[in-house]
């Protein structure tokens, strides 16, 4: 295998189990599941005589494609081999060049730059999207993009972000940067670890397919049953994100394992770095969420192709067993969304502020407080909807009990910062600028889980700029703050500085220009996804829309800051550019092959920064050394 | 500095400011903001955003001044690299703010139990509705969901069905929300009334209009291609002109509404067809 790769001549680098063969077997796969539909013939389908729509052939087209795409890609390589009772390592592609980024690796750090870059692309089309909607949004009539097509943008833009962004920090992040951080060589299942990447971005391929088959009008949340009238493309929409979520299952598992048995000797659950808590505790809300997802798109595809009735009422289904199910997959998920920031911030603040964690269990206390109190509030998303009005003081009181364990992640960070010596690094800058975002975003988030104030807002622009406000301001600030940070150790080169803090100046003031003015048409009455507005709102909607194009030339500076700084300057990076303590700094840069040549052995937490305060604390308990859990 | 100066100094801005800002919100601010007082519902829900900003605004400002504090205070000068003060904790603190928070969250959940209690606040509460007027007081009005219109039927008018709407100011209403297809949602944003239409569900919600105006009437959930045209204005009238405008209404649309099923609480259509 690889020890003869450099003695092979050019063109057999192409040949193999790689990306081009899984690409050939993808579509392969796609037409022979398109050809085995339609010869499947029954009473109960003789609606696609009508419609001309075969869901029954473009599922399988999508499960034989992606089937395809993964024996391409060379997964069923070692299961193969060991039931023909062959030895084999479990090991691919670890040694070699460029061609480890295309295909099946079980190194974890290609695997999160494979991811970094995988997820990227996604960020950068769903973005894209976000820009063709407020630029039909100038006016408060269609101009420039008709209604069905506005739909399956505002739809693809959605999901697209929903469904790819859940792995946007865990994916590049945690599966680079965990083993290194808990002293472990590798990740518990690095065959599974590829597998969720890939698994992705046959996800987003199907998702993109969907514009081949007229796209689908129903949001990311798709809602029976304007999901089972739906045109064909919605049936990419079950394919992406049943496929996001065995990915996102699989990946809480490898983390969740990994986690808890590959740490090093004396790294100890009170010495684990905040970010690694973070992870853990999305992991944990990954595999309990993402499964109710798998089961519920898995019904509606029985819906739509063989007339199963699950949630079609007419035929004895319930469209709020639909609601039901999505949400308590969805709500867990918007913290999936948030809690990989909460980490990524508690981890980086103690490097700028130069100060030990201040609160270190207060700020693990709130991430598994967030994380179990998320499985009981999935019902506020429904308080208009007639469902059971006796229980919504309970979902009030449930929701609203979240700002609790939030409140202590935040005392958390806010209180690392006093008396520290705050360096306004650019990654410092991101994690400061989610304070801000967060808290707006929160208190927000209370006037929603307000039942009265809710039945004003509901469905309306408020809670779009709600749940942007957490989103993009909670996860994509901290999600570049992490590149920001971490660069310097993926690529051996840092990005420019000022260029950083372009970027960061330009996308904070416009992402505030952009979203507060939205809580202002929410309550005067705009609703969500509508394609037309009341003239009324047309000022306020142009204001809106020019701050998203600024957003989006915030995301150019970035992109010309990459190729900038790695394609051009190729400036070296110092060893361990932010005098961090962590333990992924304290390896050399590239990090060899299996990461440690013996299991380092911890002997305190990584947040060992600052002196010793000048005079002995006032009386009371002293907070036990973080190490002592 | 020692640490309790730099704590005086942060809760006497914070008080400065908390004192200036909380009354021009909560009195100038808030009983301004929409939906406005069209109707109880929508007074309720002014108020509910009242003292929720009132009781933002102290913790807002306590942010503004902490990080405009602290990040003045505690930045690194210049280029020599210092380290900071390793304090790793202080359960003084973390109790406080547990405490103060729990207490918030506390009366937030009573607060919001106590408001959504007068009528259900304007919000859709199923075929059993648990808070509202007593049964049988409130004039029953049908609102009919489907691609891409509402309907209204007055099954105390003999159940005739019209595609406009209007309302005697004053009266308690109970809207009966329906749908013959997907989901829609009723919204009458200066009402303050906001109710799902599910296929096959009677979701009911109290609204009482005060006062004679325009109002406008939104489908707020995603329900297929022209969701964004389903929108409409309705009027809030005085009790005789409401009496007279049904009267011409029966005239127009009594014939048409004879084809019609029976009034119901809700319908069953015939099963979805592919399309939109």
């Amino acid at each position: 295998m690889s020890e003869t790769t450099a003695a092979r001549p050019q063109w057999r680098r192409f040949v193999g189990f790689n990306l081009l063969s899984g690409v050939v077997l993808l579509i392969v796969g796609f037409y022979f599941g398109w050809w085995l539909g339609h010869q499947i013939h029954a009473e109960s389908l003789e609606f696609i005589e009508d419609t001309n729509q075969n869901d029954v052939a473009l599922m399988l087209g999508y499960l034989f494609a992606v089937i395809g795409f993964l024996i391409g890609l060379g997964f069923a390589n070692y299961p193969l081999a060991r039931m023909l009772g062959k030895e084999r390592s479990h090991h691919a592609n670890e040694e070699g060049g460029r061609e480890r980024y295309f295909g099946l690796c079980t190194d974890h750090k290609v695997v999160g730059i494979q991811y970094l870059f995988g997820i990227g692309l996604f960020f950068f089309i769903a973005g894209m999207n976000a820009m063709l909607i407020r630029a039909e949004l100038l006016r408060p009539s269609p101009q420039l993009i008709p209604a069905g097509s506005y739909l399956t943008l505002v739809s693809l833009h959605g999901t697209m972000m929903m469904g790819m962004m859940t792995s946007g920090v865990l994916g590049p992040f945690a599966n680079y940067f965990v083993p290194l951080m808990i002293g472990a060589r590798r990740m518990a299942f690095p065959r599974v670890e590829s597998l969720t990447f890939w698994l992705l971005m046959a996800a987003g391929v199907i998702l993109m397919s969907t514009i081949f088959f007229g796209g689908f009008p129903t949001g990311w949340t798709g809602y029976a049953p304007l999901n089972v009238q739906a045109n064909w493309g919605y049936d990419s929409y079950i394919f992406f994100f049943a496929l996001v979520g065995l990915s996102m299952t699989l990946l809480g598992l490898n983390l969740i394992a990994t986690i808890i048995t590959m740490r090093a000797p004396g790294l100890s659950w009170g010495r684990l770095p905040m970010f690694c808590w973070g992870a853990f505790s999305t992991s944990i809300l990954m595999v309990l969420a993402a499964p109710v997802l798998i089961a519920v798109l898995l019904m509606v595809g029985f819906d739509r192709a063989v007339q199963t009735s699950f949630f079609i009422p007419s035929a004895g289904g319930s469209n709020y067993l639909f609601e039901n199910l999505f949400w308590f997959f969805g709500h867990p998920e918007v913290y999936v969304l948030a809690l990989p920031g909460f980490g990524i911030l508690l981890e980086l603040v103690p490097v700028f502020a130069r100060k030990p964690l201040w609160g270190y269990r207060v700020g693990v206390a709130g991430m598994l407080g967030v994380m179990l109190l998320s499985f009981f509030v999935w019902q506020h998303h429904l308080f208009v909807s007639g469902i059971n009005a006796s229980l919504r003081p309970f979902y009030m009181f449930s929701t609203e009990a979240i700002s609790i364990p939030t409140g202590l992640v935040f005392l958390c960070g806010m209180a690392t910062l006093w008396r520290g010596r705050i360096r306004f690094t650019v990654p410092m800058l991101f994690c400061l600028a989610w304070f801000l975002n967060f808290f707006i975003g929160g208190a927000s988030g209370v006037f929603l889980s307000d039942v009265p104030s809710d039945v004003a807002t509901h469905g309306s622009f408020f809670v779009m700029a709600h749940f942007h406000y957490t989103i993009m301001g909670g996860l994509v600030f901290t999600f570049f703050a992490a590149i920001y940070y971490w660069v310097p150790k993926m690529f051996g080169m840092e990005l420019n500085e000022k260029l950083g803090k372009v970027h960061f100046w330009m996308m904070f003031i416009a992402f505030n220009s952009t979203f507060a003015p939205l809580f202002a048409l929410g309550l005067m009455g705009m609703p969500r996804r509508v394609v037309t507005y009341a003239a009324r709102f047309q000022p306020l909607n142009i204001w809106v829309s020019v701050s998203a194009f600024v957003i989006g030339a915030s995301m150019l500076v970035f992109l010309a800051n990459v190729v900038y700084s790695l394609v051009f300057v190729r400036k070296r990076a110092a060893a361990n550019p932010w005098d961090s303590k962590s333990l992924e700094w304290q390896t050399p840069t590239p990090v060899p092959a299996y990461n440690f040549e013996r299991p380092p052995v911890i002997d305190a937490d990584p947040y060992d920064y600052g002196t010793p305060p000048a005079r002995p604390r006032p009386a009371g308990p002293a907070e036990a050394p973080a190490g002592a859990g | 500095m020692n640490e309790s100066n730099h704590m005086r100094r942060i809760v006497i801005a914070w008080l400065v400011l908390s004192v200036i800002a909380t009354p021009i919100v909560a009195f100038v601010i808030g009983p301004n903001l929409p939906p406005g007082e069209g109707s109880g519902a929508s007074a309720g829900q002014v108020f509910d955003n009242q003292i929720l900003l009132a009781i933002v605004t102290p913790i807002a400002a306590f942010m503004i001044v902490y990080f405009g504090y602290s990040l003045r205070t505690f930045r690194q000068d210049g280029e020599e690299a210092g380290e900071g003060v390793a304090i790793r904790g202080d359960s003084r603190v973390q109790t406080w703010w547990l405490a103060i928070t729990t207490v918030i969250v506390l009366f937030l959940a009573i607060f919001g139990t106590a408001e959504l209690a007068d009528a259900g606040s304007g919000g859709g509460q199923g075929p059993d509705p648990v808070y509202g007027p007593t049964k049988g007081t409130a004039l029953p009005i049908q609102v009919i969901g489907q691609q891409w219109e509402f309907t209204y039927r007055f099954p105390s008018f003999g159940g005739f069905e019209t595609p406009h709407l209007e309302l005697p100011a004053g009266r308690e209403i109970e809207f009966n929300v329906t749908s013959l297809d997907v989901i829609h949602s009723f919204w009458a944003p200066q009402l303050g009334v906001k109710a799902d239409a599910n296929p096959g569900v009677n979701n009911i919600a109290f609204v009482r209009p005060e006062e004679e105006r325009d109002f406008e009437i939104r489908c707020s959930e995603l329900c297929g291609l022209w969701h964004g045209y389903m929108f409409d204005t309705g009027k809030v009238v005085s009790n005789a002109a409401f009496l007279a405008w049904i009267h011409r209404q029966q005239k127009v649309f009594g014939p048409v509404s004879k084809r019609l099923p029976n009034y119901q609480t809700h319908y069953f259509p015939e099963p979805e067809r592919r399309g939109g």
